[in-house]
């Protein structure tokens, strides 16, 4: 406290912030409280909403396997039943998806804080991170009740989920923070986002396995980060019978990191005036 | 005591704010003006446009001018302060002068354009009352979460729980949402959390002007004692009563450059006499028990006249405030009366100095200038004190509606331009029709 308040602060155009990354560091009780706000909103105006995070995978991975696997004769991955091939990547995909949905609006429907108060701005959109996990969780044990319908259990490799879901929060992170500062200044950004969450749902591996794609375009097709990211899930999920095709894998996990360079950096770009045109 | 800026570079260690050349830019297009956000379609569609025009111009070999639609403001041009630990200062100024820009500067919402700032110690800002408070949560939930919001850390807000429940006065809805609050109750809670801050320096704008009288005298009383405390107060508001009973000094804006700083007597004394909307008078010591020692009076947006009161009572007391309005000649116009209509009304003075302010109303007045003479009264008609004379102010309306023009005084036609009266129309010849079937309807009207 005291250390703080002999803090010199200097404010002046384009200075960047020296510290700011310790600036975030120390507002994290403001981080844990908006999370927990808009937790406490959510699950408090609707009773649907613990349904909702059910229904939503379900009935898409129902209607995925129905087309992907009945009508499209697709083939899983090894023995893997179909439904639950489908459903540990729709963990992911909707895990991406609503971070990039939630946080996209988070800074325009937080505007009042924002023209009022300071804080590192950073803090409003990753503090949808936790709703958008916790709907996340709630889908998860889904995911375990499907596996004891179809007494199919993963192994070992289920223990490394967490870091693939780490990484599945990187990669909407990255163009979550670019649309979220887009759409301060932009206001129709946001149309574009149920645009982009559909489109990405068909381009990624979420209804078929990412091994029916033909060997000479799978780099290619890497080059969706999401490619990685659900090829990590099933590999985690499927006990040993989805492999990892490793040089997408790692193509995936460097666009990840480039998305994230590239939307951090915008976001702090643009942070500085978000007060004014918010 | 603030003080005219030095050249040393250094921050002298009493110094907790200091301003150099400090300037706010914004820039307002034609499009910004209407809208507050930028649309995608709208910059296409700009772009386009400018693309076209700078094709045509470069056909016809013109010079390419871009971006015409833009004009630059300087919200903040050249400020230049310091503020030392422990001064409570008032920023005083018109609507647009500055003033919240300059407070947005110093709590780092917004970011200078220009000149650079140094602060020393950790900054609350309360712009607002109330900032995040969410309809849905509990009174309990929105005090932590409005605290955590402010910079109150957990454990502070913890400790200080109870005492700001106290200052609210709503222990009783504690769990209830906040949303099913009367405003009231809701405008109480948020300024019970923010008055338990403790920054070393503390930026407020206009909060007082919320709540009852009686919750307002408590804010003042509290932001009294932050301010007793050694801390720094950056405080702006349009109650002349309510700075010049907190700060000692005061800057006073104006166009967005700082016109004078010193003593808050003199400059609201200043910020009187340059504007035509407001006016100040200041009345010697007095013998008499119930004094007025000064008036203010501000003319606001929406024909709102605020009159605002020093006085300086030697015991409790409740009384009757008048205001009455007359034309530049001294023809009464009107009276404005707190608890001489409505007993409910009337004013509870403490004993000491405590400040009086008021709205009034204003019918749709003739352009012209107008005196108010205050005076004070108690509830069975004893006159105890009056100032009279110099306050005046000058109404210059725009015509309202789609009205061509306003009624002047000059015009000799009275001071108050009454509504247009509603034509009706004469059924008169060729309409007869129309004016039996009216009297048919009333039979016993009917004269055969």
């Amino acid at each position: 406290m005291s250390a703080e308040a002999d803090r010199l602060l200097i404010l002046e155009p384009g200075r960047a912030e020296r510290h700011y990354w310790r600036d975030l560091w120390s507002y994290r009780e403001l981080f844990a409280i908006l999370a927990w706000r808009d937790l406490a909103v959510r699950y408090k105006q609707t009773v649907i909403g613990v349904v909702w995070a059910v229904l939503r995978p379900l009935l898409t991975m129902m209607i995925f396997t129905v087309i992907f696997s009945v009508v499209a004769r697709l083939p899983s991955e090894g023995a893997a039943p179909y439904p639950i091939l489908v459903y540990a990547a729709m963990l992911p995909w909707f895990l991406f998806s609503t971070i990039l949905s939630e946080a996209s609006n988070s800074l325009v429907s937080n505007a009042n804080l924002i023209s009022k108060v300071y804080f590192p701005r950073l803090i409003v959109p990753c503090a949808t991170l936790l709703v958008s996990l916790v709907d996340f969780l709630v889908s998860f044990v889904l995911l375990l009740g499907l596996m004891a319908v179809f007494s199919f259990w993963p192994d070992w490799r289920i223990l490394l989920l967490p870091l693939f879901i780490l990484l599945a929060i990187l990669a909407a992170l990255g163009p979550a923070l670019l649309m979220t500062a887009m759409n301060v200044k932009y206001r129709d950004f946001r149309f574009l986002i149920p645009f982009v969450v559909q489109f990405g749902l068909y381009v990624s591996p979420v209804g078929f396995s990412s091994s029916v794609v033909p060997e000479q375009w799978r780099l290619l097709y890497s080059l969706n980060p999401m490619v990685g990211v659900i090829d990590g899930f099933r590999w985690c999920l499927l006990g040993g019978e989805a492999q990892i095709y490793w040089p997408g894998f790692c193509l995936s996990l460097a666009v990840v990191a480039i998305l994230l360079v590239i939307g951090v950096r915008y976001f702090r770009h643009t942070e500085r005036t978000f007060a004014d045109i918010v | 005591m603030s003080r005219p800026l030095s050249d040393t570079k250094l921050l002298m260690s009493d110094v907790v704010i200091r301003a150099e050349n400090l300037g706010k830019k914004y820039i307002i297009g034609h499009q910004a003006e209407r809208e507050r956000y930028v649309a995608l379609r709208d910059v296409i569609a700009r772009n386009v446009g400018n693309f076209g025009r700078s094709l045509r111009d470069i056909v016809r070999g013109a010079a390419n001018v871009a971006g015409d639609e833009l004009e630059e403001f300087w919200a903040l041009k050249n400020v230049n302060f310091e503020i030392s630990r422990g001064d409570v200062v008032g920023i005083i100024g018109r609507n647009g002068a500055g003033k919240s820009t300059l407070l947005k500067v110093l709590s780092r919402i917004t970011e200078p354009s220009e000149g650079r700032v140094e602060i020393k110690g950790r900054v609350a800002s309360l712009l607002e009352v109330g900032t995040g408070f969410h309809p849905e949560l509990t009174g309990r939930e929105n005090i932590y979460l409005n605290g955590a919001i402010l910079g109150m850390r957990r454990d502070e807000i913890k400790r200080k729980f109870d005492e700001i429940v106290a200052f609210s006065e709503i222990e009783k809805f504690l769990d209830t949402p906040v949303k099913r609050y009367s405003s009231g109750m809701y405008v109480r809670l948020a300024f019970a959390v923010a008055a338990h801050l403790e920054p070393e320096i503390l930026v407020v704008d206009e909060v007082l002007a919320v709540g009852d009288a009686e919750f307002q005298k408590k804010c003042l009383g509290k932001m009294q004692d932050v301010a007793g405390h050694g801390r720094t107060v950056l405080f702006v508001s349009h109650n002349m009563g309510a700075v010049r009973a907190l700060c000692k000094t005061a800057f006073l804006l104006r166009n967005g450059r700082l016109v004078s700083i010193g003593d808050t007597m003199a400059i609201s004394a200043e910020y009187a006499a340059g504007s035509a909307g407001s006016s100040w008078q200041e009345v010697g010591p007095s013998e008499k028990p119930y004094a007025i020692r000064s008036a203010f009076l501000e003319l606001l947006p929406h024909d709102l006249l605020r009159v605002t009161l020093d006085v300086a009572s030697a015991a409790p007391k409740r009384l009757i405030v008048n205001a009455l309005l007359q034309d530049a000649v001294g023809a009464p116009v009107g009276m404005a009366s707190l608890g001489g209509y409505d007993p409910d009304q009337l004013v509870d003075l403490s004993e000491g100095e405590s400040v009086i302010a008021f709205d009034v109303r204003l019918p749709a007045l003739a352009n012209g200038r107008y005196r108010v003479d205050v005076n004070l009264e108690e509830p069975y008609g004893h006159f105890l004190d009056h100032v009279t004379g110099e306050l005046e102010f000058a109404v210059d309306r725009t015509p309202r509606n789609n009205h061509g023009r306003v009624l002047d005084v000059r015009w000799g036609a009275g001071c108050i331009e009454l509504a247009s009266a509603t034509q009706i129309a004469t059924p008169r010849g060729s309409d007869n029709s129309a004016l039996s079937q009216a009297t048919s309807s009333a039979p016993e009207t009917c004269i055969s």
